[in-house]
């Protein structure tokens, strides 16, 4: 194919996009305000569970499936990050030196990493009553214990950090979502069918098995996050190319 | 007042957006690009979406450019090995 041919497919391509796209933006409800269908049919439906944050209740519990799909992606993203980033034969793992780190990093790192903690957990925690949720809080918490690094050393982190750990934690987060869907199959309908009693609205124990669906993937995802920054800091800091220096040394 | 913070919104999500993309060094262009996910967070609260402004203030302003930092930082050891030992 010439190049001249593949600019006319690329022109006809992107052309087509666009009158497509165009196309389905005037046909759009009116920016803002205005009756909006499926909104009002997800309120009904979130307060009728006793849901105070309709997001949640669409994520765990009219569309819980799609969430399942989701959480799978970023634990198949997150292993295949792991195998691709793997200590090789021909590389050798240095053990850092300790940095030096100005003093004012330090006293911001130590008041930043309990509050970030916390926040991450209490989004996790309220995620069916407040906006926020497993998804946000998960990625707050375990980029929040990276906040050790910038106020220490990698060796501190890694301390607090045992990997192996939030690997099992990925993995047990992941399989709670199932047997929580598998628990509505047996006790009730459907797979992730809502059967837990609804509780009082607005509590934090309200809502049936979304808080147990949101803990679920809020465990997930915090330690998937944290297996992920694991392999990348691994890479950028302790792994070197070239052999290792004695046979047989490898871990 | 709410169309005001939209339009505003917008023009700082469009403007740290073509500075990322003006940005050449990769270092640098991380840091614009939490800057636009710090836009973009801003943008989604006045929407009124704010489930998915946290996500992007997670994602978009702390995880990614902190993959990014991580990449350039193993790339950069790797090239200054190459010149001959660090």
């Amino acid at each position: 194919m010439s190049r001249r041919l593949r600019m006319w497919v690329l022109a006809t391509g992107g052309f087509g996009v666009a009158v497509l796209l165009v196309a389905a933006y005037v046909r759009l409800p009116r920016f803002g305000g205005g009756p909006h269908p499926y909104g009002e049919r997800a309120v009904a439906a979130a307060l009728s569970r006793h849901t105070a944050n309709v997001i949640s209740s669409v994520n765990f519990d009219l569309r819980a499936f799609d969430t399942l799909g989701e959480e799978s992606i970023l634990f198949g993203a997150v292993l295949g990050t792991v195998v691709l980033l793997r200590q090789t034969r021909d590389e050798r793992e240095v053990p850092p030196a300790p940095a030096r780190i100005a003093p004012a990093v330090r006293r911001y790192a130590r008041i930043m990493l309990p509050l970030a903690l916390l926040c991450g957990l209490y989004v996790i925690a309220h995620g069916q009553l407040s906006p926020g949720g497993g998804f946000q809080g998960g990625v707050v918490v375990a980029t929040a214990l990276h906040l050790l690094y910038i106020g220490a050393d990698y060796r501190a982190l890694e301390h607090i950090r045992p990997v192996g750990r939030y690997e099992v934690g990925d993995a047990v987060g992941e399989a709670a979502y199932v047997v929580v869907g598998v628990a509505g199959l047996l006790g009730g309908s459907a797979f992730l069918a809502n059967v837990l009693p609804l509780g009082t609205f607005n509590t934090l124990a309200s809502g049936g098995t979304v808080p147990l669906l949101n803990a679920a993937v809020g465990m997930e995802v915090a330690c998937a996050v944290v297996v992920l920054l694991a392999r990348f800091l691994d890479q950028a800091v302790e792994i070197e190319q070239g052999p290792t220096r004695k046979e047989g040394k490898q871990s | 007042m709410t169309d005001v913070l939209t339009l505003i919104s917008l023009l700082l999500v469009a403007a740290s957006a073509t500075a990322a993309v003006a940005a050449r060094d990769p270092s640098r262009q991380a840091l614009v690009l939490a800057v636009l996910g710090l836009a973009l967070a801003v943008l989604f609260t006045v929407l009124q979406a704010p489930d998915v402004g946290l996500s992007q203030l997670a994602v978009g302003s702390a995880l990614t450019p902190l993959l990014i930092l991580l990449s350039v930082r193993k790339v950069r050891r790797r090239g200054r090995r190459e010149d001959g030992g660090r």
